[in-house]
């Protein structure tokens, strides 16, 4: 098989699909913040702390689904304190950021150990199967690569539609993007926005962490330490490259996860000689390239990290 | 006329500053209110508060007979009262549609009606002869079209009651006229309006009845057709203010030109089409304008900012088109810059630091690279008291100074280095009558003392005064040199809108 | 509730305010410590006997610390430039790599030379790698945030592929890991019998060149100006870029001689655990000392105290070593309010 027969696999597709899926959670979820004006560079300790909350669940006794809505809780809990600091009182969103990213991977970190302080190699769970779809899954090609999923792929996918929905058809939607253009417009028209921002980024870093949630309980079966290796900071530069836009957002973490999902069949190619490192490489280097491309004509929303005072007009 | 709207004891404070004092007016049915104060007299305060943007300290505000909720703008909304703001609160990658009915809808519903809005928006349009295509992005209207689209913001809500805070500041006055039709229209169907102005001339033309306010306090209170220019003016600021004027001088030599000068707007600065431009010493030249026009060209240009596209720049004769603003300002220009709080100055350092920004690199303010602390100290001081700013010493956050101080502060620091060029972006706006006094008098002196003087402003009362001539701006194109003794306020504006007295294809080199 | 600036912030409630921070961090990990099922003040007695108890301790914690100052300085003056540099562990690892390329063997001089000859390329190493994000801001517009970000993790990768072939020490037995630095490139010990080498010399030295920089020159002036207000800076003739170059090559610069540090004065040799987050603690090192560059090295030392006290407690509690990171946490979060206090009141309406 050459480089590119790999593309005609469908165990390639398959595997782009499953990881693309966090991706598309997180990047899901930075993009509402942002497009409400806020900046969240806690996503990678969200992850962080989405996949250890889950993964703890089910190990504690709970099912996967109660898991993932309580992944979801713990991360929205985090975006709250996050918007305390920077929506209501104004405080710089890059430090913020950064102090909850570190927050919420030593607390992870903390309390996996402390509740399991004996493991030397981590436990398992039993994660989330396969779902096939019905007589799609039986597809000759397209049915293994796109139709046998897990439940959490599928809801990605669905997302993608909601999110762009609940942007552009909805009332709130309209008005978390007016707190991200101009919020003293959308005050004087009535809309509470330190609410609606603090929702934003409670609902965005709540989808951040399901997409770490993703990781242990469907995509792995257990909670390794610096497991999201970097994923949250890539999906931020995935957010710029999707202009702020549900589809793009889905169309770059497919074209991003297809690389990483190329890669690593390559490399196991007979007569290639490249160090794995550099494959590993691959993907921070693809998120850098893709922020050049786009950035210079990024077309960032108007008040994105400009804080917004009650009653302070120009 | 039943009151449909009226303010009680409105009391507020900044801090040591009472910003309403007291304040108790009404409004009738129909009627139109001009309330007229110089800036910084508490009109925008006031109208803050009815709008729920800020919560008043002591009184309260009635509504077609019940009490409004204080602090929230959706309140004021729901109760028919519309604000179009001075600074539009618009959303520039937004459509028009979408900027009209964000709050309109509430925010638990799962589907915007955008049909029903748009076919709304449409018949309001028509209507009141407020022409916008509802699927435009707002960053894509110009000015006069954006002042329509918050028009239209209220009148969707149903507005009765409709508050306007300067809004022919942005305009020409034929737009501004356009304005006073759609006005008198709405009035004509019932609504109420309320005019914050401090341009006497628009008061008398458009209101019922005045009511100024100074330093806080309503002053005075009369019906327009018993008021007059004279008397607005005093109880607006409570003394015959004597805003200096210069005496004749005879220009001298050439300091600055531009001649056919062209920038394309692609570069980012604005545009000038075949511009040509002669500053002499002793000798303010002012540019009148709708902002957009080419203005930040011209400053781009003296500032050292841009390169033109084609044409030749000179100082003092010499080439200049291949400059920096460091360049400009050791050969001898200096830069009041249009945004002063925010370009010229840096809020969070201290007054000495904002007073050396231009000139650290040379010495006496440092030395091979060190600052020497005494040396700036013993300027700033120096420079504190020849200015009169007002500050807690040299060692106060700028942050702290209001407008007017800030702006001594940036004379001082421009005018020491005793500029041969002076670039005057807009320097009296936003300030009290004293200091515009102040700043009008120091750019006399260096006029009288040699400099050649650029004064670009929206105001042309403030042009007229003080220029020496005049030239208009309009999509780039520069007019030719005006007498402001002979032109007349009715012909600039003409040519401000790209129609000159004459009817001819007006400004040299504007692109039709 | 609203925020009402102070007309002046007094220098002692910016002394104050880290010590604050500190002191709610202290308290609220107290609650994580109590969840643990041991008493908080036996553990942060242990911690801080463990830390400052006893000479070996002291010693630990000012070699840990010495590191820390350096990418510290370079995360406050970055930080002072509004130059979101995160990328100070990549930058570590370059002056690293620097150190082993240069050190171990390539070029022999005396140690008088060949230490200031080693610290010099492991700066510019740190210095250059920042500029790649820096051209990128400064001619594409790319937000240096994820760039700095990202370039960590492939500077970890690169270095373990260097590790695992071509700086492999063909000593080490099958270990990646580099070659030794040369006797002549150690950074001699400083107190006997004790881990503590000239280093900690040279990050001390830094502090005060920075702190000096930023006050009494005209750099400083122009960094700190930038940082405010791009505008402004621009307008007044400061060339933007040109500053946060300088910057950059400073900030990096400072990270990579924390590389030089470890590898010739800590280690001996490099590895692929060399830094256990210097770089990232750095940055918490930074937002507690208010970006000053003195405090930054008290900032250093306690946040030091904390990772080696935390070690020693956890060896003889029940408290995850863990503890120390969520601790610089919570001190970050809280120093950046009580930063924010120093410069507005509260006002409950």
């Amino acid at each position: 098989m050459d480089v590119f027969e790999i593309l005609l696999t469908g165990g390639f597709w398959a595997a782009t699909l499953r990881i693309a899926t966090p991706l598309i959670f997180a990047t899901l979820g930075e993009l509402i913040c942002e497009r409400a004006g806020v900046l969240n560079l806690g996503i990678e300790g969200i992850m962080t702390m989405g996949a250890m909350s889950g993964w703890m669940w089910v190990y504690m006794g709970g099912d996967l689904v109660s898991g993932v809505m309580f992944a979801a809780f713990v991360g929205g809990l985090f975006g709250l304190l996050h918007s305390q600091f920077v929506v209501y009182l104004g405080l710089s969103q890059h430090v913020s950021g950064i102090g909850i990213t570190m927050l919420a991977s030593a607390l992870s970190y903390f309390v996996f150990r402390m509740l399991l302080p004996d493991a030397t190699t981590p436990p398992k769970i039993e994660p989330f199967q396969s779902l096939p779809v019905p007589f799609l899954s039986d597809l000759p090609f397209f049915g293994p690569a796109f139709f046998n999923q897990t439940a959490m792929t599928y809801a990605a996918i669905i997302l993608v539609f909601a999110v762009w929905y609940a942007l552009y058809r909805t009332p709130v939607g309209l008005a978390v993007r007016m707190a991200g253009e101009n919020p003293m417009a959308a005050e004087a028209q009535g809309i509470d926005v330190l609410a609606v921002r603090t929702g934003a980024v409670v609902v965005g870093s709540a989808f951040m962490a399901v997409g770490g949630a993703f990781l242990t309980m469907s995509a792995f079966d257990a909670f390794y330490f610096g497991m999201v290796n970097g994923r949250g900071w890539i999906c931020v530069a995935l957010v710029i490259f999707a202009s702020w836009k549900p589809g793009k957002a889905l169309i770059g973490a497919l074209l991003f996860a297809g690389i990483d999902a190329w890669q690593v069949r390559v490399q196991q190619l007979p007569g290639v000689n490249i160090p794995y490192q550099f494959f590993l490489m691959a993907p921070y280097v693809l998120s850098i390239l893709a922020m050049i491309i786009v950035s210079r004509k990024a077309l960032y929303p108007k008040a994105l990290l400009v804080p917004f005072r009650r009653g302070e007009r120009t | 006329m039943p009151d449909i709207l009226k303010l009680v004891d409105i009391t507020i404070r900044f801090g040591p500053l009472v910003a309403n004092d007291s304040i108790s007016l009404s409004l009738g049915e129909g009627e139109v209110l001009a309330l007229l104060g110089e800036n910084g007299a508490g009109k925008t305060t006031l109208m803050n508060i009815l709008f729920g943007h800020y919560v008043a300290d002591e009184g309260h505000i009635e509504a077609f007979g019940e009490r409004l909720p204080p602090g929230q703008p959706d309140a004021a909304l729901n109760r028919g009262i519309g604000m179009v703001h001075q600074h539009f609160s618009l959303a520039e990658n937004l459509s028009v549609l979408e900027n009209i009915t964000l709050g309109t809808e509430s925010l638990w519903s799962m589907r915007r009606d955008r049909k029903g809005a748009r076919e709304k928006i449409i018949g309001l349009s028509k209507r009141f002869g407020l022409v916008v295509d509802p699927d435009a992005l707002v960053g894509d209207l110009g000015v006069g079209e954006r002042q329509r689209v918050e028009i239209l913001k209220a009148l969707y809500r149903e507005a009765r009651i409709l508050i306007l805070d300067e809004p022919t500041a942005v305009l020409t006055p034929q737009e501004a006229d356009d304005l006073f039709e759609t006005l008198r229209t709405l009035v004509a169907g019932g609504m109420s309006v309320i005019f914050i102005s401090h341009k006497l001339h628009e008061i008398l033309a458009i209101s019922d009845r005045v009511v100024v306010l100074r330093r806080g306090k309503i002053v005075a209170e009369t019906e327009t057709r018993d008021a007059d220019r004279a008397s607005l003016a005093e109880s607006m600021v409570g003394r015959s203010v004597h805003d200096p004027k210069g005496e004749p001088m005879a220009p001298g030599d050439t300091l600055f030109e531009l001649a056919n000068v062209s920038l394309s707007s692609a570069r980012g600065f604005g545009r000038l089409d075949n511009a040509n431009l002669v500053l002499r010493r002793h000798q303010i030249t002012g540019i009148a304008g709708v902002s957009g026009n080419g203005q930040q060209a011209l400053a781009s240009l003296l500032s050292g900012n841009v390169r033109p596209d084609s044409g030749a720049m000179k100082l003092f004769g010499e080439d200049v088109r291949d400059t920096s603003p460091l360049q400009m300002v050791r050969r001898g220009v200096g830069r009041i810059p249009e945004d002063r709080n925010h370009v010229g100055v840096v809020g969070e350092m201290t007054v000495w630091e904002n007073l050396i920004s231009e000139s650290v690199r040379s010495v006496p303010q440092s030395n091979k690279g060190i600052l020497d602390f005494k040396a700036i100290r013993e300027n700033a001081d120096r420079l504190i008291a020849d200015y009169d700013i007002r500050c807690q010493g040299a060692q106060a956050e700028t942050r702290l100074l209001s407008g007017g101080n800030v702006q001594k502060l940036i004379l001082a620091r421009v005018l020491d280095a005793q500029p041969a060029v002076i670039l005057a972006n807009q320097p009296a706006r936003g300030l009290d009558v004293g200091a515009i006094a102040y700043v009008h008098g120091k750019l006399l002196e260096a006029r009288a003392r040699g400099a050649a003087v650029l004064l670009i402003s929206e105001d042309l009362e403030e042009l007229m005064a003080l220029s020496d001539q005049i030239q208009v701006v309009f999509h780039g194109g520069l007019s030719e040199a005006l007498d402001p003794h002979t032109v007349t306020l009715r012909q600039l504006g003409l040519m401000m809108s790209g129609q000159d007295g004459s009817g001819e294809a007006a400004i040299t080199g504007a692109a039709s | 509730m609203r925020l009402e600036p102070r007309e002046h912030s007094s220098t002692r409630l910016t002394l104050m305010a880290p010590v604050a921070a500190v002191f709610v961090a202290l308290v609220l990990c107290a609650g994580l410590i109590l969840w643990t099922g041991e008493n908080p003040f036996t553990a942060y007695a242990l911690l801080f006997k463990g830390s400052l108890g006893s000479r070996f301790a002291l010693t630990e914690t000012l070699t840990r610390a010495t590191p820390m100052i350096l990418t510290g300085l370079a995360a406050a003056i970055a930080f002072r430039a509004k130059l979101w540099n995160i990328g100070g562990e990549g930058q570590f690892y370059m002056g690293a790599l620097a150190a082993t390329w240069l050190g171990a063997g390539v070029i022999t001089l005396p140690p008088w030379l060949m230490i200031p000859f080693l610290v010099l390329t492991g700066a510019m190493a740190g210095g250059l790698l920042l500029l790649i994000p820096v051209i990128l801001k400064n001619k594409l517009k790319v937000d240096e945030v994820v760039t700095t970000l990202l370039l960590n993790f492939i500077v970890l990768l690169f270095v373990s592929y260097l590790l695992e072939g071509p700086l492999r020490d063909p000593m080490s037995m099958g270990w990646p890991q580099a070659a030794p630095v040369i006797d002549e490139g150690i950074l001699p010990p400083i107190m006997a019998k004790s881990r503590v080498h000239l280093g900690l010399f040279i990050a001390l030295a830094a502090a005060v060149l920075v702190w000096a920089v930023m006050r009494f020159t005209v750099w400083g002036y122009e960094i700190r100006a930038v940082g405010h207000n791009v505008a402004a800076a621009a307008f007044s003739g400061i060339s933007v870029n040109r500053t946060i170059v300088l910057t950059a090559l400073i900030s990096g610069g400072l990270a990579g001689i924390g590389g030089v540090g470890e590898v010739a004065g800590t280690k001996g040799y490099l590895t692929l655990d060399l830094s256990p987050g210097f770089g990232y603690a750095g940055i918490a090192v930074a937002m507690l000392a208010a970006l000053h560059p003195l405090a930054v090295v008290l900032s250093a030392l306690f946040l030091a105290a904390i990772y080696v006290g935390a070690d020693s407690m956890s060896r003889a509690l029940n408290v995850p070593t863990y503890i120390s990171d969520v601790i610089v946490a919570v001190s970050v979060l809280s120093v950046l309010v009580s930063l924010m206090l120093t410069r507005y009141r509260i006002r409950w309406r």
